[in-house]
This record gives C-alpha cells, sequence and structure tokens, in this order.
C-alpha cells in the first residue's frame, strides 16, 4: 500500500507498551466474518428446504421431473478443479507467476455457471418451475442464490486479475479474495448433497 | 495492512499528515467517512424515526382507551390502519431505533475512541453502511403512502397473513417493509465486520483484551450474535418475498410449504436480536455506573464472560415464542429449560453491577440516575420472562397484554433508558458542552415514573385475559368490563404523560449543544481514552501523533490508592 506515516517513538514513554500490531489481517478478518454470515445463510436456506421435504412421503414430490445428478457431478468437479487453480495461483503469487492459473480458475468458474444456465432451460421445458411445488422452489432458490454468488466470485476474481496485472495486488487482498472463492465453491458440494441427492 | 500503525486501510488520500485537517460541508454533514459523524448521522436518524414510533404509539392507545374516538393529530382509526399502526411501531422502535442508536451510533462513536483508533479499519464501508441504513429508513417511510397503506402483518410478520395480498391487505406495503428489513440487516453487516475488525486490529500500543472498556466488547459480541443471527432470517425474508410477489408456496401449508417455517427462522434470528440490543445498552452501564460511584467495577472478566455466555445461550431458547404453536411438548421443555438457564448469567450480571455500587460515593448525576433505572426496570423485565419460559404458563399468557409488558420492561430500558443514559453521559464528548442538570433530572423522573405507569397496568390487563393485537375490546363482553378499560385509560394517558416530557428532553438537546456550558476535556474525571480527545474534536482523526495515548492499565482504576486524584487514566503511566 502507499507509504507508512512516520514511526512514532514509543521508547520515549516508560515503560514502552507494544506497538499495535494486528494478529491476522484487517481484510482477512472482515472476508471471514462475512463468510461466517453467508454459512448461516445457507444453513437457514438448507435446514428450510430439509424441514419441508420431511414433511413430504416422498421427495421430490410425484409428478415433478428428476435433477440431472450425474450432469452436475461432472460440473462439481470443474469447480472442485477451479479452487485447486486458485490454490496454486495463491502459492505462486510472491514468485510472480500466479496469472496463469488464475486464469484457469476462472474459466473453471465460468464453464460451471454456464453449465447451470444450460440445466435450467432443459428443466424449465420439463415443467419444473419455482411455483410448479416447493421442490422446484427451493431448487431454484438455492442453486440460484449459489448461482448468484459464484457470478459474484467470478467478479471478485476479475477485480484481483486487474490489481495483479497493475502490480497492485498485495498479499492480503489476495488472501481475502481467495477466502470467498473457496466458500463458493466448497459450499456447493454441500447443496449438492442436500439438494440433487 | 501493510503498516499496522495506522488505522486506514482502505483510505488512500494523503490527508493524514496534517492531522486535523478541514472539511468541507459535504465531507462532515453529508458523505463524512469519519467515525464520529457517521455516528451522529445515525443518531438523528434513530431519533427521528423515534418520534414517528412513539406517535404512532400515542395513535393506537388512544383507540384503545377511547375506541372510536376521533384522535387528536390523527383522526379516526380504522382497524386496518390500527393494525399497520401498530406493526409500524414495533418494527421501527427494534430495527430503526434501537438497533441504530444503541449499536451503530455509539458503536461508531465509543469503539475508536475509547481503544484509542483515529478511526475504525475501513473508513468507507462504514460510509456506506450509513447510506444503506438511510435507505432503508427511507423505503419504510415510502411503505405507509402506497396505495392499500403499510405493512400491517406484525413486526413477526407470520405467514400466511403476510404472504398473501388477499389476507394482509397491503399488497404493496408488506413487500417494502420485507426489503427494507433486508437493506438495513446488509448496513449493519457493514458495521458489525468494521466493529470487529477494528477492535481486533486497532488498539491503542499496550491495551491487551482485558483492558477493553466492556462497551466494546459488548458491541463487538452484540455484533457477532447479530451476524450469526440474521442470514435465516434472510433466508426466511427472501422466501416470504418469493411468496408475495413470485406466488412460490415455501410458508403456504395447502400447496406443501410450512408456515411454522418462518417462526423458526424469524425467532432463531429474534431471540438473539433482543441480546443484541440488550448488550450495548447493559455495557454502556457498565461504563457510567464505575464513574459515578467512584468504584472499580465489580468482576470485569466475570461481566465480560457472563455477556459471552449469554450470547451463546441465546441461539437455543427461540422455540419459547412459540410453544403454543404446535410444537412438540417434549421439545417445549427443553426450550423451557433453556429459558430458564439464561436468565441465570443475566441476574449475575445485575448483581455484579449492584456490588459495584456497594461501598461507593455514588453521585447521583442525570447518567447515573439513567443507568440505575435501567437496571431496576430491566429486572422487571427479565424476572417476568421467566414465568413466560414456563410453557406450562405461557399456553395461558402468550399472545396477551403480560408478553407485551414483558418485552416493554426488557426494550424499554435497553431503547429508551440505554440511549438517555449514553446520550447524557457522553454528550460532552459528543458536542464539546454539558446539558443541562436540572431539566436532565426532570425529564428522567417523569420519564421513568410514567413508563412505569404504561406498563404495569398492562401486566393485570394482560393476566385478565387481554389478548393483544385486538381493534376494540369493548367488542368482548367479558374485556369490555369498566373494571378493564380504566387501566387501559390509564395505560394511554401515563403513555401521553411521557411523550410530553421528551419535548424538555428535545429542547434541552438541541439547546444545549449550541448555549451549554462549555465543557473540559475530561468532565466526569474518567479513565477511559475517549476523555483524552479534545471535546467535540474538531476534524478527521482523534489524536495528534504526539498525544496518540499509550495503554498502561484497565479501564476501571477509581480510587486509586496512592494517587492524588481519585482515578487512575488508562493512559497515564
Ligand atoms: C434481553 C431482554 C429481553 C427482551 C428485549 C425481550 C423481548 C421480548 C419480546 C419482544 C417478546 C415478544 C415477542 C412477540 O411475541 O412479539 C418476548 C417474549 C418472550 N420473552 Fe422476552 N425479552 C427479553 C428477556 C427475556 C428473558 C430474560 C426471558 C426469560 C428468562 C424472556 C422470555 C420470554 C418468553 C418466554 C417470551 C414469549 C412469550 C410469549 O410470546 O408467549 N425474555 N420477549
Ligand atoms: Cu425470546
Amino acid at each position: 500500500m502507499t507509504d507508512a506515516p512516520p514511526e512514532r517513538d514509543f521508547r520515549l514513554v516508560h515503560p514502552a507498551p507494544r506497538a499495535r500490531r494486528p494478529v491476522v489481517p484487517s481484510e482477512v478478518i472482515a472476508m471471514l466474518v462475512f463468510v461466517f454470515t453467508e454459512v448461516m445463510f445457507f444453513g437457514g436456506l438448507v435446514s428450510a428446504h430439509t424441514i419441508t421435504r420431511s414433511n413430504w412421503p416422498m421427495w421430490p414430490p410425484p409428478g415433478q421431473p428428476r435433477l440431472p445428478i450425474e450432469a452436475t457431478a461432472v460440473n462439481t468437479a470443474v469447480l472442485l478443479a477451479s479452487a485447486g487453480l486458485l490454490w496454486l495461483a495463491g502459492r505462486r503469487h510472491v514468485e510472480g507467476r500466479a496469472r496463469a492459473p488464475l486464469l484457469g480458475a476462472m474459466a473453471a468458474g465460468g464453464f460451471f455457471v454456464v453449465a447451470q444456465g444450460y440445466e435450467w432451460v432443459g428443466l424449465v421445458r420439463e415443467g419444473l418451475t419455482m411455483q410448479s411445488s416447493t421442490h422446484g422452489a427451493f431448487f431454484y432458490l438455492i442453486v440460484g442464490t449459489h448461482a448468484l454468488h459464484v457470478l459474484a466470485g467470478l467478479g471478485v476474481l476479475v477485480a484481483l486479475r486487474a490489481r495483479l496485472a497493475a502490480g497492485r495486488l498485495s498479499v492480503d487482498e489476495f488472501t481475502a479474495g481467495r477466502i470467498f472463492w473457496y466458500f463458493v465453491v466448497v459450499l456447493w458440494p454441500v447443496l449438492y448433497w442436500r439438494v440433487y441427492l | 495492512m501493510s503498516h499496522p500503525e495506522h488505522a486506514h486501510a482502505d483510505h488512500g488520500h494523503a490527508a493524514h499528515g496534517d492531522h486535523h485537517h478541514e472539511m468541507s460541508f459535504s465531507e462532515k454533514y453529508l458523505f463524512p467517512t469519519d467515525h464520529k459523524y457517521i455516528a451522529k448521522q445515525y443518531m438523528l436518524t434513530g431519533m427521528i424515526m423515534a418520534v414517528a414510533a412513539g406517535f404512532f404509539a400515542y395513535a393506537f392507545r388512544m383507540q384503545l382507551a377511547f375506541p372510536g374516538m376521533s384522535v387528536p393529530f390523527f383522526g379516526v382509526v380504522s382497524p386496518t390502519e390500527y393494525n399497520s399502526l401498530v406493526t409500524q411501531h414495533g418494527s421501527i422502535m427494534v430495527f430503526w431505533v434501537a438497533m441504530p442508536v444503541l449499536i451503530a451510533a455509539f458503536g461508531n462513536f465509543l469503539i475508536p475512541l475509547m481503544i484509542g483508533a483515529d478511526d475504525m479499519v475501513f473508513p468507507r464501508l462504514n460510509r456506506l453502511s450509513y447510506q444503506l441504513f438511510l435507505l432503508s429508513a427511507i423505503l419504510v417511510v415510502v411503505g405507509w403512502f402506497v396505495p392499500g397503506g403499510g405493512f400491517g402483518g406484525a413486526w413477526t410478520s407470520y405467514p400466511p397473513l403476510s404472504a398473501k395480498a388477499e389476507y394482509s391487505l397491503t399488497p404493496a406495503g408488506s413487500s417494502i417493509w420485507l426489503a427494507a428489513v433486508a437493506v438495513e440487516f446488509a448496513a449493519f453487516l457493514l458495521g458489525g465486520i468494521n466493529f470487529v475488525v477494528t477492535a481486533m486490529n486497532a488498539r491503542a500500543p499496550g491495551m491487551k483484551w482485558h483492558d477493553v472498556p466492556i462497551v466494546v466488547w459488548f458491541i463487538c459480541i452484540a455484533s457477532i450474535l447479530f451476524m450469526a443471527s440474521v442470514g435465516p432470517l434472510i433466508a426466511g425474508a427472501i422466501m416470504l418475498l418469493f411468496d408475495q410477489q413470485l406466488g412460490t408456496h415455501f410458508f403456504d401449508p395447502v400447496a406443501g410449504g410450512d408456515p411454522i417455517l418462518w417462526q423458526h427462522l424469524f425467532w432463531f434470528f429474534g431471540h438473539p436480536e433482543v441480546y443484541v440490543v440488550l448488550l450495548p445498552a447493559i455495557g454502556i452501564c457498565a461504563e457510567i455506573i464505575p464513574v459515578f460511584a467512584r468504584k472499580k467495577l465489580f468482576g470485569y472478566r466475570a461481566i465480560l464472560y457472563t455477556g459471552i455466555a449469554t450470547g451463546v445461550l441465546s441461539f437455543f431458547v427461540w422455540a419459547h415464542h412459540q410453544f403454543v404453536a404446535g410444537i412438540d411438548p417434549r421439545m417445549a421443555n427443553v426450550f423451557t429449560i433453556t429459558t430458564v438457564l439464561i436468565s441465570i448469567p443475566i441476574a449475575e450480571m445485575v448483581f455484579l453491577y449492584i456490588a459495584t455500587l456497594y461501598g461507593g460515593s455514588i453521585k447521583f448525576s442525570v447518567p447515573m440516575l439513567w443507568a440505575l433505572s435501567f437496571i431496576f426496570c430491566f429486572l422487571i423485565g427479565g424476572v417476568t420472562g421467566i414465568f413466560l419460559g414456563a410453557s406450562g404458563a405461557d399456553i395461558y399468557l402468550h399472545d396477551t397484554y403480560f408478553v407485551v409488558a414483558h418485552f416493554h420492561y426488557t426494550f424499554y430500558p435497553i431503547a429508551i433508558i440505554g440511549t438517555f443514559a449514553g446520550v447524557t453521559h457522553w454528550f460532552p464528548k459528543l458536542f464539546g458542552r454539558y446539558m443541562d442538570e436540572k431539566l436532565g433530572q426532570i425529564h428522567f423522573w417523569g420519564t421513568v415514573l410514567s413508563f412505569n405507569l404504561i406498563f404495569i397496568p398492562l401486566f393485570f390487563t394482560g393476566l385478565a385475559g387481554d389478548h393483544r393485537r385486538i381493534y376494540n375490546y369493548n367488542n368482548f363482553a367479558e374485556l369490555g368490563t369498566p373494571d378493564l378499560q380504566w387501566l387501559r385509560i390509564l395505560a394511554t394517558v401515563a403513555l401521553v404523560i411521557m411523550l410530553i416530557f421528551q419535548v424538555l428532553f428535545v429542547y434541552n438537546f438541541i439547546n444545549s449543544i449550541f448555549k451549554g456550558k462549555l465543557a473540559p476535556t475530561n468532565p466526569w474525571k474518567a479513565t477511559t481514552l475517549e476523555w483524552t480527545t479534545p471535546s467535540a474534536q474538531p476534524g478527521h482523526g482523534n489524536w495528534t501523533p504526539e498525544t496518540m495515548p499509550s495503554v498502561y492499565r484497565g479501564p476501571y482504576e477509581y480510587s486509586a490508592p496512592g494517587r492524588d486524584d481519585d482515578f487512575h487514566p488508562q493512559n497515564v503511566p
């Protein structure tokens, strides 16, 4: 960041207290607190879904289309790969070789949303809508909310990349941004398990 | 953060070299990033909303005392208007008065000053937080004027009443209300992140965890509770909004939805929320009582850990609001036990405050009076909560005026008494002047006595069977009796008196800002760091580099032995 203000000389006071020194960088704590809120938010959605689902003798309810379990499993693997690539980018950041894996992570994330959009078109054709049943409503609500998070996460990655290209990406910012993407990725298998299986 | 010396992470410009640089009007009052001005914005907005919500209470209480009369300054209250007034009163007092004033205003003002930082760690995030909050306040006000009127489905907004326009009769009002609440939560989310990060990373050199004043701790714990509980409610709010606008059936039992689900999502947030507002208020009292008893706070660590324990427990009591919603009786037993358990830490905290008073040289200044009356009134609220927590008793008491009186004996001390305590205590720091002591005393007694006169009668009407959210009790033969009606009239008259006394406060507040006696830097001879900055600090930044404090001891060293003064400030070696 910009040049630091002049050091205050604490030795003049006696006995000298320790200067302020963050244990964890501010950006990282802020992101962790935010992710914690997000976890509770998705926890709310998933519990609501679980409770509603347990009121039905069979799920999906009769007459409602099945969800594409296999295709989504492949898509899940793609999303997990993007987290791996981002992890690689983080390791290579200090050496200045983060660019390629970061691009790869973005591409994999982009593929995931596009594939989901494709899946949605098919499901709507088969008659699964938010109004058709609580099954459909929860499906679009939970998966859609996650998709919005993927898009937001892609936005974060684009911003990180722009700062990286300009040579202004600090280690802490990069960590905070990565934490968000890891959250979005790790959340997905949980949602896949609760919603699809 | 690359330079931990400085608390401005997202603050690129170099204005901090010349420390108290002059700010332009818009920088100072319209779009400030300085935590002190943001605090004042929150406080002012909250107070304006309080006036509106107080007026609503006046209108619907008049209807209950004198059914069908044309209420002065309002007119005849129709049944739909009645519902809407009650709903807006409750939700505004909780979300647009208690939250912004207690958490956002005091949190913004006190946290940086009390930990010796120049500002929040993320000042621009802080500004965004207030702007979102203002937007939410504007939204909720807009909701009163749309066709159909303001939302009237109660602050708890239970479906199916709230989910369908056929039932709520407020097609636009309900969605606007819901959207306003959601935007507001986003605002407090940003604020809360700032509080936690600032308290963790921007403390003055030498300030260890146990040197942090209780109020700072409690506002941070409250923010964490808020962030931990609000997620499920936001999830529920989105589902409710979809039910209202997109025709989904999340909460519609006819189409496979579950209306009780909303109650779980709401109260999972709703109960922690009451501790979210309680903790800052009780923290404010923890700052005031030692100053005016000239005694060290008794059991700093016990109070702190009690606060944390309360916060954790508050996540396991929510279903005590649903004892009559058809939950499994075995489940009800569990929640009865947790509810009774949670009163233990609260009682302990009250004992510790009383122990602080014991043997002190107590000065009944206005802030001290407010702080003591907080303990007294809140005690009544807490004790009546135990009756409600016993599921057997609650089957009878649920949704009666006993509940209304219970939560007003908790919320009123928190939102009103706690705010007055804080404002009168920190007024010299906020505006550099004293408030008038005599007017303050009159306002105090007028407010607290009339408050008790409002709600003691309501315990009795509740026990006699008055259900809440009833438009006109004369429609019920057994409730429309003169015996009960005069209690309702008593409560209403006391309310009007209480509201009139607030004029005194507004006068005293405004007059003292401009004409009050000038206050020195440390008027109450207090030990915490905020009293080391010049009163009514001039610009952005709180200390010059030379006066930036370092911390040597805990925050409550009063009657310190071996000193000429009877107190030992945190920053004096
Ligand atoms: C921290 C301060 C407290 C606040 C601000 C508070 C607030 C409230 C509110 C707003 C309600 C009514 C909700 C509604 O139906 O609209 C309520 C009900 C209730 N409170 Fe409290 N409360 C507090 C402390 C306590 C304590 C300490 C206990 C028990 C030990 C307690 C037990 C209950 C119970 C059991 C109910 C449900 C009553 C019913 O609806 O039948 N509360 N409280
Ligand atoms: Cu509760």
